[in-house]
């Protein structure tokens, strides 16, 4: 069979055609595609099945006795659940909106601005990233203690809360915020600001018309992000938290540990709506504008 | 290089000032809560343990250090190691194949799977391991199934197993993600070129495909790695007494065994490790970028 078609660079569809023979080309693309539907599968099934299961009206999670929302108000109306929201929603708005200005700022700075102590921050930036949970939330829980006996020394006496979650959130919030703003930067028109400057903007101008405008939508895709990911957080909540500041996915964590309850369902099917949500809203804003891939 | 005159010096002078201006924030916040910490759980790995459970920084020793060598600790480093391996060569089994399919689609459907595959990847990561144990509990939805299947009810909850499974499950995009970019970055032609220097197609791909995604692999390979490596919510809900990992080990020693220094000696192996994956994903990137410079 001849080469009907010679690809170009970027255009890989077209190499399949020369995979092998015939018989081998069509063998291999039927275990690519069957690899692929069962990846999806793999992906999809088990959240499928929580949801469905989380509308059985049954007291057994195993046994289905039909659809009914009655999970659903048993969360809703479980003071724990509602106040662990409480706290989750405050330190997940509050470090965003943290971590959005400083990740910002600093994805700014690196792209394009040379300074003392560049290299060192570009970095470090990434760790936070690829450290696992475990190793952040004890290092938090550590530097806590520590920094907790040096203020009491002073007077005050601190302990865990609140504060201290939404401060460990941001600790990590603030590298994710960099690197989606940054990854916008990068497809940045350089042009456009210097068109700017020709036209005599001040710095402090072309920043605020021009700048600012084009890369919103990275800035409130890292936002977006960042409210996500500090929902979802588990382990470093459950290490900065003192009493009274349980966030909703360390109390499902502890939960669970004691067994699976429909009432479980339902919650993690209202959590998995909502990060749903977000991530959607977030892919839709990072989505480059009239280019085509 | 040509010489600056003082006005563009002025300027850049003023330029280096905006930057420095600008990180300061940022980077102090890291400094605080990323940098010192860190210190802080180095200088913890060398303190002593107090008989009453204190941390006791005078006297500084490798004592938690040495323990890392005895047999308990040293079986439980081997078995998240070995788990976070299978994990990994899991992963690349069945997310090559699946990258190599999503980048030989057409663009339209191409962007369109690949949200199909972020959303999970960004959806939150402790109801899907939830989900998981739900499925495979042992009266749960599989087990129901397979029963009525005829093939009898299976335990594989709280076993090595399940962990793997679960960990390939939150951590297989991981994977998928720097392979599809590697391959959707690829230059196809040299492909061709192989299949027209009769290169069978088995070998095209082992010769030309594969070294030419190589940063993606060892990117996916990382990404994976590590996490599995250091996982504490995964094995916590799918582990049992047998599947004690080093993730959920540290944390006990933060919470009822009160051995900070020990579990800060660990946080210091994970943290290494992870530094030294991390240096071996960017030499290799780097040298990627090099031959594919070459090859352009």
């Amino acid at each position: 069979m001849p080469n009907e078609h010679r690809a170009s660079r970027d255009e890989a569809p077209q190499v399949m055609s020369t995979l092998g023979t015939a018989g081998t080309k069509r063998s291999a693309r039927r275990l690519l595609k069957a690899n692929a539907w069962f990846v999806f599968a793999f992906l999809y099934v088990p959240i499928v099945v929580l949801v469905i299961f989380s509308f059985n009206d049954s007291e057994r999670v195993n046994v289905w006795q039909g659809l009914s929302a009655r999970w659903y108000g048993e969360a809703l109306g479980n003071t724990q659940v509602i106040s662990a929201l409480r706290v989750s929603l405050i330190v997940a708005i509050s470090s965003t909106i943290v971590s959005t200005v400083l990740g910002t700022a600093v994805a700014l700075a690196l792209d394009r601005y040379r300074f003392k102590g560049r290299r060192a921050l570009d970095g470090t930036v990434y760790l936070p990233i690829v450290i696992p949970d475990i190793t952040m939330a004890v290092m938090l829980l550590v530097f806590f203690a520590e920094a907790f006996k040096l203020i009491d020394t002073f007077g005050p006496r601190l302990t865990l809360g609140v504060t201290t979650v939404a401060l460990g959130h941001i600790a990590f919030n603030i590298s994710f915020v960099a690197v989606v703003v940054r990854a916008r930067l990068d497809q940045f028109d350089r042009t456009l600001e210097e068109a700017a400057r020709d036209l005599y903007a001040t710095p402090w101008r072309t920043f605020r018309r021009v700048t600012l405008p084009l890369i919103a939508p990275g800035i409130a895709a890292g936002a977006l992000l960042a409210l996500t990911l500090s929902l979802d957080d588990v382990v470093i909540s459950a290490f900065t938290a003192g009493p009274g500041a349980t966030t909703l996915p360390v109390y499902v964590f502890s939960t669970i540990r004691q067994g699976v309850t429909p009432e479980l369902n339902a919650i993690s099917t209202l959590m998995l709506a909502a990060s749903v949500t977000l991530v959607v809203a977030s892919l839709a804003l990072q989505r480059p504008r009239s280019t085509t891939p | 290089m040509p010489s600056l005159t003082p006005a563009e010096t002025a300027a850049q002078r003023r330029k280096r000032r905006t930057g420095t201006l600008i990180a300061t924030p940022g980077a102090l916040y890291l400094l605080i809560f990323f940098v010192v910490p860190l210190g802080l759980i180095t200088v913890y790995s060398f303190a002593t343990r107090t008989s009453t459970g204190r941390t006791s920084l005078s006297g500084w020793n490798l004592d938690s250090y040495e323990r890392i060598a005895d047999d308990v600790i040293g079986g439980i480093i081997a078995r998240s190691a070995w788990l976070a391996f299978l994990t990994t060569v899991l992963c690349l089994v069945v997310a090559y194949p699946f990258a190599y399919y999503l980048a030989t689609r057409p663009p339209r459907l191409r962007a369109r799977l690949l949200v199909l595959v972020m959303i999970p990847f960004w959806t939150n990561g402790l109801v899907r391991v939830f989900a998981i144990r739900f499925l495979l509990g042992s009266n749960g939805p599989a087990s129901a199934l397979s029963e009525a299947m005829g093939f009898g009810t299976f335990r594989i909850l709280f076993t090595p197993t399940a962990v793997v499974l679960g960990m390939v499950y939150g951590f297989l995009t991981f994977m998928v993600l720097p392979l599809y970019v590697a391959l959707e970055r690829m230059d196809w032609r040299l492909v061709e070129a192989a299949r027209d220097l009769y290169a069978s197609g088995a070998k095209a791909f082992w010769r030309v495909t594969v070294p030419l995604t190589r940063s993606g692999i060892v990117a996916g390979c990382v990404l994976v790695f590590v996490p599995s490596f250091g996982a504490y919510v995964v094995p916590e809900i799918l582990g049992g007494a047998k599947t004690l990992l080093i993730g959920s080990y540290v944390a006990r020693q933060f919470q009822a065994a009160r051995n900070w220094p020990l579990g800060a000696a660990l946080s210091v192996l994970v943290i290494v490790s992870m530094l030294v994956a991390v240096a071996i994903n960017q030499r290799n990137s780097a040298n990627a970028e090099r031959t594919q410079g070459v090859t352009r």
